[in-house]
């Protein structure tokens, strides 16, 4: 078992802040391990460690074998780095951000050139390509940064949050060039927010929180670790929140909980239950305005895994 | 997104045949400052503002000082003023287009895109050296404004053309040596704002602080004491004699010490700021 990278108790900490406090993480080649956690769990600046532009306070990290600290350079040939803010140039065309990236890998200029087409052709940004990147949508910027990274052709790529702030049909366009990236061999580590992404593109997931690493598994079995899927149900008539409430306790044997105004959820472990339950609230006259399954929200899987919700607020991603 | 296309789409495991585990080579770096100094040029003419401190900016100076101080100060000679002023502008007018080049490092550290540069299998001071380089042509428009308004300003050439080249080339390494200043102050601040800022009470004592605007023969002595010792004293006084005669030696030695000082002073400190910036 080879993998395309690995770290080993990473811990950095910023003045008062403890941004890691001993994290391991590792793929195997071609795989893509998902790590999900809330803001400031400190996923950022693992990346930014695997991708030697931080260094870890203890600790130790390879990639591609060759060791991050001491063979940074090698490194930098290895990898291929989307970061959080698409770190594209503003003021450049698409065109000339990706010829630059070229040459700055020694490609000559005509290779360049032709590295630049090729990609642009690839991320549907071939119209834009002669206008300045401060033109194009959040989205365009996502793939042109995405672009940027797979000049060199990487076989590993660091993805930190790409789709952070894109709408829902931009986010499934990005996570079909996350595959496509994929299926040609690279190895790919994802940081994300969402379980949901997560679970449509890694093969495993470690999560993380305050610096630490949590929990790791496949998404199988995370989900069956945070306890499956969640149903939510609104009624019409918001004086039958009480009838649904008794239906689904009966059903599901869990208290299901008032997520919003007269919006009840709860745990679904067993998929034989949906049925039931349409049935059960048919009979009962109850319309519903809202009947919807959904993979647990982040909130949820830490709420499951350490009991509170998520500590989102009181420390700020470092760096 | 499609997934057409795939055909010619990237194959990532080429990395290991296409580029080998090659260190970095000295070739190699000089096309990547080349390629930096480059993307620094089309930002520049991209944003035309971002050329007023090399041309609207010294033709202000230079008619204010010649027009409203001149005739007060050089014995009533405006004429003889812009002989005496000229080349001494081409200190300050250097520290001050100086300040620029840390600003917009600044910005772009901020925006991220220095990110990818760490990122990439570049030596780590390519994207400074790449912008200082840029800055380049900033001088070249530079003196060639300066140049080109005081020959319609009236001034005369008396020394001929070839110690006026030497004067401009001078500048030009003298520019490049100062403007690590304004790099390593734009690595260790956390605003383009607060560079200018902190650039501006370097720049104005130092242009100020010299023989740019009148002898220094008429100042106080503790002031006389740090003209003395100030950078822009020894180049203004080597520009001043290559172009309109005078004492060279003296200050050219000074100047070329002092640009030696701050390259092997601020190179290393931009360097390491630059490095330590997460």
């Amino acid at each position: 078992m080879t993998y395309a990278f690995q770290a080993e108790g990473l811990t950095k900490r910023f003045g008062e802040t403890q941004a890691l406090a001993g994290v391991d993480l590792a793929a195997r080649e071609g795989t893509v391990l998902g790590v999900l956690g809330p803001n400031g769990a400190g996923k950022t600046t693992a990346v930014r460690i695997l991708a030697t532009l931080l260094r870890p306070d203890s600790g130790h990290a390879q990639v591609g074998g060759y060791d991050v600290l001491r063979q940074a350079h090698l490194v930098r040939q290895t990898i291929g780095l989307t970061g959080q803010y698409a770190s594209v140039d503003e003021d450049l065309t698409g065109t000339q951000n990706l010829v630059m990236i070229g040459e700055l890998l020694n490609l000559s200029q005509r290779d360049a050139r032709t590295r630049a087409a090729e990609l642009l052709q690839w991320f549907d940004l071939r119209e834009a390509a002669d206008r300045m990147a401060k033109t194009y949508s959040g989205g365009m910027r996502r793939r042109l940064d995405l672009a940027a990274s797979l000049v060199g052709r990487p076989s590993v790529i660091f993805l930190d949050e790409p789709t952070t702030g894109l709408d829902p049909a931009k986010r499934e366009e990005m996570w079909d060039v996350v595959r496509n990236v994929v299926s040609d061999g690279a190895t790919v580590l994802l940081t994300t927010q969402y379980l949901e992404e997560a679970d449509a593109l890694a093969d495993e997931i470690s999560v993380i929180d305050r610096g630490r690493v949590i929990a790791h598994d496949t998404p199988d079995g995370l989900k069956h670790v945070v306890g499956g899927q969640r149903l939510r149900v609104r009624p019409t008539d918001p004086a039958r929140v009480d009838d649904v409430r008794a239906i689904l306790a009966d059903l599901t044997s869990t208290t299901p909980e008032e997520t919003s105004h007269h919006e009840l959820t709860a745990r679904v472990d067993d998929d034989s239950l949906l049925p039931a339950l349409v049935q059960r609230i048919s009979a009962a006259g109850i319309t519903v305005h809202e009947f919807s399954l959904h993979l647990p929200t982040l909130d949820e899987v830490f709420l499951t895994l350490t009991g509170r919700a998520t500590a989102d607020d009181d420390t700020q991603e470092a760096a | 997104m499609t997934t057409t296309d795939l055909g010619a789409a990237p194959t990532p495991r080429a990395i290991s045949a296409g580029r080998a585990a090659a260190p970095p080579r000295p070739a190699n770096s000089v096309r990547h400052i080349v390629v930096l100094a480059k993307r620094s040029l089309i930002k520049t003419m991209r944003t035309p503002e971002a050329l007023i401190d090399v041309t609207l900016q010294p033709i202000i100076f230079l008619g204010m000082f010649v027009y409203i101080f001149g005739g007060a100060i050089a014995g009533g000679s405006q004429h003889a003023y812009l002989q005496f002023l000229l080349p001494g502008l081409f200190g300050q007018t250097i520290a001050m287009a100086s300040v620029a080049l840390g600003q917009n490092l600044n910005a772009d550290i901020e925006k991220g895109v220095f990110d990818r540069f760490r990122s990439l299998p570049i030596a780590r001071s390519a994207p400074l050296v790449g912008a200082v380089a840029a800055d380049v042509v900033r001088y070249l428009i530079l003196f060639t404004v300066m140049m080109g308004v005081g020959l319609l300003m009236g001034f005369d050439v008396t020394n001929g053309w070839v110690p006026v080249l030497a004067a401009l080339g001078l500048s030009m390494g003298f520019a490049l040596c100062f403007g690590w200043i304004s790099v390593f102050v734009g690595m260790i601040v956390r605003t383009s704002g607060a560079v200018q800022g902190l650039m501006f009470l370097l720049v104005l004592p130092l242009s100020f602080g010299s023989n740019t605007f009148v002898p220094v023969d008429t100042m106080p002595g503790w002031l006389q004491a740090f003209v003395k010792v100030n950078p822009i004293t020894h180049l203004v006084g080597a520009v001043r004699g290559l172009m309109v005669g005078g004492p060279v030696q003296n200050h050219l030695l000074w100047t070329l010490l002092w640009m030696a000082i701050l390259l092997v002073v601020f190179f290393p400190l931009a360097l390491r700021a630059y490095r330590r910036r997460a």
